[in-house]
């Protein structure tokens, strides 16, 4: 283990801001995992998957000529039907929240079994204009991609709050979450909701997944990558809030980009984690 | 007895495959059926058992590979020896997690599954980190791999056979006695489980350690078997993921059942991975998982179970004797044997219970009255030891029970039941009952306990529902089942939390029977009940709660006169000025029934 050596002034401003981008990122993917877990009570492990998949359609159609940020228009309404699907099918069975996490597990491994077997297990990344134009902004390099993730992961955050806080829709979920019978009793229309509400979790792991492709190397076994980082963004936020996992992801991502830059970067795993340990040991009440 | 028999005799049987001169690969082939064997019957002892999920060994059995590794890299010890140390370190390793995650309330399911994996990620960031792994991972390349039978790759499998055979005794083992008993009551309710006397707390944390010196030894193995040892292979989610899904696919609430699971998934990954066809392996594997857990969430083998040994006669009970008496003859009665003081208990302000004085006299049996909300049924909580108290003493036959676990409540002789009843759902009406002997009453052979439990359920006019599940009964039947365990534990004081509450009028005749009949078998029996009629059939004395304190104390008929009793249960406007109408009472029968 390095000795601690202070960075640079710069160099520490730098990599807060890496952690700012990675942190967004882990907050987009944590939007639609949170509303999921908290809203429809479904652990959906194959959100990861789906970005993924998402992450190599947006890949295939770019190499083929496309503005990969274009793509969204395709593979959002395409992945919000495939949500609502799986979800159609899914609240056939009384899963408890465990056994979702299993069945989407199973999902998981069989996505990427589809993933391998077209596009192979080795690394693939996106070549596009995004990736070679960035800013220097005050002696920081802020790169476009990560910078349209950001944007784009604090607009849908906004956007999936006041939804819930505001419309009638969002108190008819909200509601359901809590008291289903009752819910029902008052005439909310508890299907539909969740069908809606399952597409968005699974368009937003699309956009999630466009953003992946821009900034990131993909690989099928990548999937599982993701997976614990997110979690922790998730618990740390509380469950089935919209603007809890961007503000909780981006300070994990800080920290472990600051442990990155302080220490070695094979440290920063220790961060997250620690922070999620903590969180349910005092807070266990948090994921009920 | 046949069982183990039966175990040891295959065991004994695979180990002279070997000896058949087979091509080297099957016995690797064999070694990982077996190494995944005792990987998910090790899971299982503590997640199939009790229901806590672990996703966390991948650590476990991570630390038994690096101790392996480390102790033969840099130390030079032999093979051999270097299993009980990693069983040691792996077990420490789980002993030191359970003992503060098992403090903590809540820490269930999924909750329980997440922490336990970011303890995985933890460790293994620790280990990749500093010179136990180095970054790089840890070559066994220059170890000798001891001979062990007749060929040079039989030392890994007769090892895993032996590491299999073992674990599989234990978690056989397991199943048959009390501490099964215990870990399959906290599985279906660990609340009530403590109440009745088991100790959650301690069975939770042996599992636990049980479970991780297996893994350990699993890992101790597999390193010299891989040769080189890295943090990413096995501090990952898969290896957890991978044995949750054969024990759910084989059944967690047999003992074999994660063992079936383990050789259908190895060899199913294993023929697809020959036949270049590891994706569709993969894809396969998902797609198991998925049917099992919808179309079989029991398992195969319950499945199997089901299908096939359904012919088999329910065993013939002996015919059943009177149940043991619970106390010693020569007691007296009429002595104060509970005497509680100053008792308080408060929810974040709100103050349900401030500060109050009862007493329970030996034989007597005792109304706790009051209006809903004025605390009766959070001191039958406190002083059962499912809450702790704020403040306050509650002395029994000489002994402080205030902040005492449950459990040890339960054996000091007293039993609760619940309002609604909580029976454990995935036992029979038998095991239910036998599992408050087992604990409560001390008996200490799961056998000699069903037998005794037998006399409660005739006690209670169960007994022909012995065989049934608690689902398969109404009401008034699980409320009498909720007596059964309360008795079974051989209490000297009962607490009977409205038991009557949505029988009808000739369901409540049979029990205000049989709680008299309880009484005259030897218990104490406190009884909170909003039946007018039953308490004045019934109690010896009455308290009268209000808004958490102790408003009135006599017999029944004096304390129902009372203009502040009637204001407490009707509103000021009943309370009529002495003399009181006659009808009050059942005025209060009609509110509160």
């Amino acid at each position: 283990m390095p000795g601690f050596l202070l960075p640079s002034a710069t160099l520490l401003a730098q990599s807060i801001l890496s952690g700012i981008f990675v942190g967004a990122l882990y907050g987009l993917l944590g939007l639609g995992l949170s509303l999921s877990w908290g809203l429809l009570r479904l652990i959906n492990l194959a959100h990861f998957a789906f970005a993924f998949l998402a992450a190599y359609l947006c890949y295939q159609l770019a190499t083929m000529g496309m503005d990969p940020l274009l793509t969204l228009v395709a593979i959002v309404p395409l992945f919000f039907s495939l949500g609502a699907a799986l979800h159609a099918a899914l609240a056939r069975f009384e899963l408890s929240p465990f056994n979702s996490l299993l069945v989407t597990f199973g999902l998981t491994g069989i996505v990427e079994a589809v993933i391998q077997s077209i596009w192979t297990a080795d690394f693939r990344k996106l070549e596009s204009s995004y990736g070679e134009r960035h800013f220097k902004i005050a002696g920081l390099f802020v790169p476009l991609p990560e910078l349209v993730t950001l944007l784009l992961a604090a607009g849908l955050s906004l956007a999936v709050w006041a939804v819930l806080r505001y419309t009638d829709l969002g108190k008819a979920l909200r509601a359901s979450a809590e008291d289903a019978p009752i819910a029902a009793a008052f005439g909310i229309n508890r299907r539909r909701n969740a069908l809606l509400l399952a597409g968005t979790c699974s368009a937003l792991a699309s956009v999630a997944g466009v953003c992946l492709a821009l900034g990131f190397t993909l690989a099928p076994s990548q999937i599982y990558a993701w997976i614990g980082v997110v979690f922790a963004a998730v618990m740390l936020g509380g469950l089935g809030r919209a603007l809890a996992p961007l503000i909780a992801g981006i300070v994990i991502g800080v920290s472990e980009a600051v442990t990155m830059a302080v220490t070695a970067p094979s440290w920063a795993p220790l961060v997250s984690f620690t922070l999620l340990i903590a969180i349910l040991l005092l807070r266990p009440g948090r994921a009920a | 007895m046949r069982t183990p028999i039966a175990i040891v005799c295959v065991a004994v049987a695979l180990a002279f495959v070997p000896a058949l001169g087979l091509p080297a690969f099957y016995d690797s082939l064999l070694y990982l059926v077996l190494n995944w064997i005792v990987l998910a019957t090790s899971w299982n002892i503590l997640s199939g058992y009790t229901g806590y999920f672990s996703f966390g060994h991948g650590a476990f059995f991570g630390v038994g590979m690096y101790t392996t590794s480390t102790l033969l890299a840099r130390w030079n010890w032999p093979f051999l020896w270097t299993l009980p140390a990693a069983a040691a370190v792996a077990c420490a390793l789980g002993v030191a997690l359970g003992a503060i995650v098992f403090r903590v309330k809540g820490i269930r399911g999924e909750v329980f599954a997440l922490l336990t994996l970011a303890v995985t990620f933890v460790v293994g960031t620790i280990i990749v980190n500093t010179p136990i792994d180095g970054g790089n991972g840890v070559s066994l390349a220059a170890v000798p791999v001891p001979v062990i039978g007749p060929t040079p790759s039989s030392t890994f499998y007769l090892l895993a056979l032996a590491a299999a055979t073992v674990t599989l005794l234990v978690a056989w083992g397991i199943t048959v006695s009390k501490l099964g008993a215990g870990l399959f009551a906290i599985h279906d309710d660990e609340d009530a489980a403590e109440v009745m006397g088991v100790p959650t707390y301690r069975y939770k944390l042996i599992a636990l350690a049980i479970s991780c010196a297996l893994a350990g030894v699993a890992g101790g193995i597999h390193a010299l078997f891989l040769n080189y040892v890295t943090v990413g292979e096995v501090f990952t989610i898969t290896v957890p993921l991978t044995v949750v899904l054969m024990s759910v696919l084989g059944g967690t609430r047999h003992w074999a059942g994660p063992a079936v699971g383990a050789v259908a998934i190895t060899l199913l990954l294993y023929s697809f991975t020959a036949a270049n066809y590891a994706v569709a392996g993969k894809a396969m594997v998902g797609l198991i998982l998925i049917a099992s857990i919808l179309f079989m969430p029991g398992g195969i083998l319950p499945r199997l179970q089901r299908t096939f040994v359904r012919r088999r006669v329910a065993p013939t009970q002996p015919p059943a004797l009177e149940p043991p008496p619970v106390q010693p003859a020569a007691v007296a009665t009429g002595e104060v044997m509970l005497a509680v003081r100053g008792l308080a208990k408060s929810f974040r302000g709100v103050q349900a219970l401030c500060g109050v004085d009862v007493e329970v006299r030996r034989g007597e049996i005792l109304g706790l009255l009051g209006p809903n909300g004025s605390g009766k049924s959070t001191f039958i909580n406190v002083v059962s030891g499912h809450y702790l108290p704020s403040g306050g003493s509650v002395m029994f036959e000489g002994q402080e029970l205030a902040g005492r676990e449950a459990h040890r409540i339960a054996r000091a002789g007293i039993s609760r039941t619940y309002q609604i009843p909580r029976p454990f759902g995935n036992q029979s009406v038998l095991d239910n009952v036998a599992l408050a002997t087992l604990f409560g009453a001390g008996v200490s052979s799961p056998a000699a306990a069903r037998r005794e439990a037998m006399t409660w359920l005739t006690f209670t006019g169960l007994q022909g529902k012995a065989h049934a599940h608690p689902d398969q009964l109404n009401l008034h039947q699980r409320k009498f089942l909720e007596l059964a365990r309360a008795l079974a534990s051989r209490p000297r004081l009962v607490l009977l939390d409205e038991v009557l509450s949505g029988l009808t009028p000739s369901e409540i005749d049979d029990a205000v029977a049989l709680v008299r009949r309880i009484r005259d078998h030897g218990s104490t029996v406190v009884f909170v009940e909003h039946v007018m009629r039953a308490v004045m059939a019934l109690t010896d004395r009455v308290v009268v709660f209000d808004h958490g304190e102790l408003l009135a104390e006599g017999t029944a008929t004096e304390v129902m006169l009372r203009s502040d009793v009637m204001a407490a249960y009707l509103g000021q406007a009943y309370a009529a000025p002495e003399p009181a109408p006659a009808e009050a009472p059942s005025n209060a029968e009609r509110d509160h029934a």
